[in-house]
């Protein structure tokens, strides 16, 4: 039983990482990202997580109703409150991913991408970048970031 | 095309500022003055900055109790480091000569030298670390100073004591012209894989919150600074260069022709303001 659960698992694991779409192959069209990155539903309480932690650190420029027992919300991007009625699902999937192509002019970071940067670095060390770079999120982080925006209403 | 973005983001913050205790307003309209004398810490932007009207010093964008430090020079503790720069400002170097040989009339001597520094000398863009270890070598056969070490920030600030209260004017034109565009092209370039430029924060969005970080102008005109976070005086190219690194960006050196570049465009956005010199920020 065990056996057969944990191989079920891991052909599960293998299905979601060759669906993964690598941050060169994302399809975006008008700045929004239709399909999911990973095929696996986003987890909307990891998704909250990273909005305070991490390379997420979203509440580092938006503030969040839903999470105001976290401290200093920045104010640099606009209030998410109601974002899951001002944006689709698969525009929110975009700007996560390179709110850029949206808005060429936006000073959010491009959370899943990997190249096109000047002086590129190893993390917050200032030396050099060596080799490829990670995106800031992984493909399910993005997910789950968006699950977690998807649900932010207006009260 | 950004001055329209002001009073948006104004709006903003008071729209948020009734949701988040946390929410600071923009500069504050405090007026600083050390030992009766005002301090210009607000005024008519350069005419070569672009997008700005008005410049602020950084001193307005602290806290009450980080803006105390710095009226009253017996509780700043910047002090500590000027009073030890006095006392290598009489002391002998290797061949027995200190900067008291020579400048006989003391420190006060440099009135007014740093409200024009970086500039060009000699053909080359110069910074008071450079003078000041161009100078120990030749005239004291001393060893240069680490550019941020203790021993050169405190001689900076010394020097730049000597010009609190003047106005910030460095030269940005004919030979210095150079110079101050590649300075220029660097302040708004977006560095790292956060792709940061220094405009996108100190210009677009000076005077909001960054999670805890209340974002000033970025001014230099009050450095070298003592800040409380590291307990020391801070170089411009230090903070420089942990600015350029919290872009998850490869940053240049302390002392690169990139930052002498860069500290010349970041002076010269201070043209106007008061030399502040040694600053207290948090």
């Amino acid at each position: 039983m065990r056996k057969l659960l944990s191989a079920t698992a891991l052909t599960l694991l293998a299905t979601s990482a060759a669906a993964e779409t690598a941050p060169g192959d994302v399809k975006f069209v008008d700045g929004a990202v239709a399909e999911s990155l990973t095929g696996v539903p986003g987890d909307m309480a990891n998704g909250r997580v990273l909005m305070n932690k991490g390379a997420g650190n979203c509440i580092a420029c938006h503030a969040v109703g839903d999470l105001a027992e976290l401290a200093f919300h920045g104010e640099v991007g606009p209030p998410l409150d109601g974002v899951s009625e001002r944006w689709s699902e698969a525009e929110l999937r975009g700007i996560v991913s390179n709110a850029k192509i949206m808005f060429p002019e936006s000073v959010m970071p491009s959370f899943y991408k990997t190249t096109g940067f000047t002086r590129p670095g190893n993390a917050y060390t200032g030396k050099a970048a060596e080799g490829e770079l990670a995106p800031l999120l992984t493909a399910q982080e993005v997910e789950d970031v968006v699950s977690y925006l998807m649900t932010l209403k207006y009260e | 095309m950004q001055m329209g973005k002001r009073p948006i983001a104004i709006v903003l913050a008071l729209g948020l500022s009734t949701a988040f205790s946390t929410t600071a307003f923009a500069q504050d309209s405090d007026q600083l003055s050390i030992d009766g004398d005002t301090l210009v810490t607000e005024t008519a932007a350069p005419d070569h900055l672009e997008n700005l009207d008005t410049i602020y010093s950084g001193w307005r964008f602290r806290t009450d109790e980080t803006q105390a430090l710095q009226i009253d020079d017996f509780d700043n503790p910047a002090f500590v480091f000027i009073d030890k720069a006095m006392d290598s400002f009489n002391a002998a170097g290797p061949n027995g000569a200190s900067c008291a040989s020579c400048h006989e009339g003391g420190p006060e001597e440099f009135a007014g030298f740093t409200a024009s520094m970086p500039k060009v000398m000699d053909g080359k863009l110069t910074t008071t670390e450079d003078f000041l270890n161009a100078h120990r070598a030749d005239t004291q056969e001393a060893e240069p100073w680490k550019w941020s070490g203790g021993d050169m920030q405190g001689m900076v600030a010394l020097l730049g004591l000597q010009s609190r209260g003047m106005p910030v004017n460095v030269a940005i034109d004919g030979d210095a012209a150079p110079y101050w565009e590649q300075g220029k092209e660097i302040y708004y370039t977006r560095y790292g894989q956060l792709e940061l430029s220094c405009a996108n924060c100190h210009e677009d969005n000076y005077g909001m919150m960054i999670r805890a970080d209340h974002l000033s102008q970025g001014q230099i005109n009050g450095f070298p600074t003592y800040r409380l976070k590291q307990a020391k005086l801070i170089s411009r190219h230090n903070r420089f260069r942990g600015c350029i690194r919290d872009t998850r960006a490869h940053t240049f050196a302390e002392g690169s022709d990139e930052f002498r570049a860069l500290e010349l465009y970041v002076m010269s956005r201070s043209n106007g303001l008061s030399v502040e010199t040694p600053a207290v920020r948090q």
